[in-house]
């Protein structure tokens, strides 16, 4: 009894596997579902270059931003020994000349939560307003909450002699480096 | 003069009327359920509650109240648009106007930015009721799972109605929250791993939010477009999920006895 059953079973299968197979309805792809692949293939392509589309558009090709790459003048327009707030507002840059004549550039933003420190001639330091940090000169920090010294950018010398800041390259503060010696190369030297 | 059932029969026995409210209304168990039924807006609700099912102290309403608050934020939000310019030059100027001298500006502006930290609040009360009543659990992880979305939503709405005063609170909150957003690894500039990518301040996360590489113009648009329309669009769509669900997953959740 149990045997016939599973007879019948078997046959049936075969049957069905058989009309199946008649009706090209196999495992692999025909003609039958090649429409319904398509169909839905062309569909996901659609929505897939319309998304990537989407999302390139919120990348504008021109910025009416202050450009990355700006030049500040002469050298000779900077005493030894100072540091030059004049690019702060628009360019987030002071260009700083050290006692051995050396220029580099440095982000006004401070290591801590990004406030912008404030030059203390008087006392030849930054100090961050917000919460006090303090800083050498050369952007190292010695005091209150920046756990690292301050980022410089490039500065070379352009063609027609006035100094051009890059600030797509940047050199990023080490904690307890001092960055003159982490980076020789982001000092410029006329 | 004419008798009130004779002016009921004008106002009720014609097409008008009838085209609106396509049947008569008897105070029967069938006709009540027939108004939910037939109404676009009732539909979303279930015809008949439990009684269990309506015990503030087990539910709070804290979801329904979420609800009322999203409904008055739309509503105020949409009316202080007529006044306000997402632009840096005028953003800031036009939250003042409101405040001083629009006919009613301060209590609507003061309406939606309340509105909006009470719905922050209340929504992770219900979210905290939700929990606390386990009501999380099969069959409703799903639901839990929108609501989780919608949490999200809420607080992104939030953050982008930050920044359209254009002061200095939102203008840094902003400055901040994408810095986080730079932060991301793999697609934020500041990330670990971005410089596999080649990632820059000028292709990074941050940028696609701001649309450019500092909080400016672009990005006040940006966040305004977000605030007013995109987001309250997909919360609005979640919503009906949410709500749809929260009958099909087998009602409001209830005390246990």
């Amino acid at each position: 009894m149990q045997d016939e059953k599973e007879l019948l079973k078997e046959q049936k299968k075969e049957i069905t596997d058989q009309a199946r197979a008649d009706a090209g309805q196999g495992k692999s792809g025909n003609r039958r579902n090649f429409l319904a692949i398509a169909g839905w293939g062309s569909l996901a392509g659609f929505l897939a270059i319309n998304s990537a589309a989407f999302l390139r558009y919120f990348y504008p090709r021109v910025l009416f931003e202050p450009p990355s790459q700006f030049k500040v003048g002469f050298p000779a327009d900077y005493p030894l020994g100072t540091v030059s707030s004049q690019y702060q507002r628009e360019y987030r840059t002071w260009v700083i000349r050290l006692q051995d004549g050396a220029f580099f550039a440095m982000e006004t933003k401070c290591t801590h939560l990004g406030c912008t420190p404030s030059w203390m001639d008087s006392q030849k330091k930054f100090k961050c307003p917000c919460h006090g940090s303090g800083y050498y000169i050369t952007g190292l920090n010695f005091e209150g909450p920046a756990p690292r010294p301050m980022d410089r950018y490039k500065i070379t010398l352009a063609e027609d002699g006035q100094l051009l800041v890059d600030k797509t390259i940047k050199f990023p503060g080490i904690p307890g480096k001092e960055s003159n010696e982490l980076y020789p190369q982001s000092l410029l030297r006329v | 003069m004419k008798s009130l059932p004779q002016i009921t029969d004008k106002v009720k026995k014609n097409l008008i009327w009838k085209s609106i409210f396509r049947r008569d209304y008897r105070n029967t168990v069938r006709d009540r359920a027939q108004a939910v039924f037939g109404n676009v807006f009732l539909h979303l609700h279930p015809v008949q509650v439990r009684e269990s099912a309506v015990k503030l102290r087990f539910t709070w309403g804290m979801g329904g109240i979420t609800f009322f608050a999203f409904i008055l934020l739309v509503i105020t939000g949409v009316v202080l648009m007529f006044y306000y310019h997402p632009t840096i030059d005028q953003a800031y100027n036009d939250i003042k106007d409101l405040e001083f001298q629009v006919p009613f500006g301060v209590i609507l502006r003061n309406l939606h930015r309340w509105g909006a930290h009470f719905m922050v609040i209340v929504v992770m009360i219900h979210m905290f009721r939700v929990f606390m009543t386990g009501s999380y659990k099969t069959p409703r992880q799903f639901n839990w799972g929108i609501g989780v979305f919608l949490l999200v939503f809420t607080f992104l709405l939030s953050f982008t109605g930050y920044l359209t005063p254009w002061d200095q609170l939102g203008f840094w909150a902003i400055t901040v929250g994408t810095n986080m957003g730079a932060a991301t690894p793999l697609l934020g500039y500041q990330g670990p791993f971005s410089e596999y990518l080649h990632i820059t301040p000028y292709n990074d996360i941050r940028f696609a939010l701001l649309g450019g590489a500092q909080v400016g113009g672009n990005a006040l648009l940006r966040s305004y477009i977000w605030h007013c329309v995109a987001l309250p669009l997909i919360s609005i769509i979640l919503m009906f999920v949410h709500f749809w669900r929260v009958r099909k997953d087998g009602g409001i959740s209830k005390p246990q006895k």
